[in-house]
């Protein structure tokens, strides 16, 4: 192989988030506190639905316990309503905001 | 309270025990049928809206989601039913999808009877149940209460057995 010339790939400028459109801006699936569900319950939970390692799944337990609500996934709309309603499903409370 | 027996997850219930599983459970899945209202406060917490600030986006996810959601609460309530010994007491065993199962209920009757007791950050269920007890020992609150710890401490040790 060879001979053949690489494609040339006009350089992209990425625009900086700030300057992001909020109507492009990912989404995000939010989990608040509530003084109900146990904490081993929490952390299982975010390692079942999300596949996160003990730790992480730990430390976002920890986030919402603390600071009252964490971030737990983020992408597509309907992939966080989706993950929203998974978690509805194990009785966490969940909600979706852009990020 | 739940122990690991080789791929199962067992433990005994005596027969007070079974009456109150199966209230509980039973009261969920009334709660999902027969009186569903999104202005219960029970309800609001089990279906929380999905956008607080968009009337209308919660309104549109409901409706594409409500009725799955649904039907899964009242499976996994079913699945507590199911799995009950009869009226004499005896052992559930249960399969690793039955005991997930089994802890999504226990955490629905757990979160409904929050709810109702009005449990918030930092009660002191201890503290609760010995008011409750000074107010009046034959109340229902009493009985809410020590049901609401019992709740707890079985989906702790069936979340323990199925960790370990």
């Amino acid at each position: 192989m060879g001979g053949m010339a690489a494609p040339q790939v006009a350089p992209v400028e990425t625009p900086d988030t700030d300057e992001v459109p909020a109507a492009e801006r990912p989404w995000v699936t939010i989990v608040w506190d509530d003084p109900v569900n146990l904490m081993t319950y929490v952390t299982w939970v975010f390692q079942k639905l999300f596949g996160y390692s003990r730790e992480r799944a730990e430390q976002l337990m920890l986030d919402v316990h603390h600071k009252g609500k964490a971030v737990v996934s983020s992408g597509a709309r309907e992939r966080m309503e989706h993950d929203a309603s998974q978690l509805h499903a194990y009785g966490l409370w969940a909600t979706v905001d852009r990020s | 309270m739940f122990r690991r027996r080789g791929d199962r997850y067992t433990a005994s219930f005596a027969v007070d025990e079974v009456r109150v599983l199966r209230k509980v459970a039973s009261e969920v899945v009334g709660l999902l049928t027969d009186g569903f209202d999104h202005s219960d406060p029970v309800v609001c917490r089990l279906f929380p809206e999905v956008y607080p600030e968009d009337v209308t986006g919660t309104a549109e996810f409901r409706r594409y989601t409500e009725g799955d959601l649904k039907t899964a609460k009242i499976d996994q309530a079913g699945a507590i039913l199911a799995a009950l010994p009869g009226d004499g007491g005896g052992e559930v065993r249960l399969d690793a999808e039955a005991a997930e199962a089994w802890l999504r209920a226990l955490n629905d009757a757990r979160l409904a009877m929050g709810v109702r007791l009005e449990i918030k950050d930092g009660t002191d269920l201890g503290a609760e149940l010995d008011d409750a007890v000074a107010d009046d020992p034959s109340s229902s609150r009493v009985f809410q209460l020590s049901v609401y710890a019992y709740l707890g401490y079985l989906q702790e040790s069936l979340l323990n057995a199925l960790i370990d």
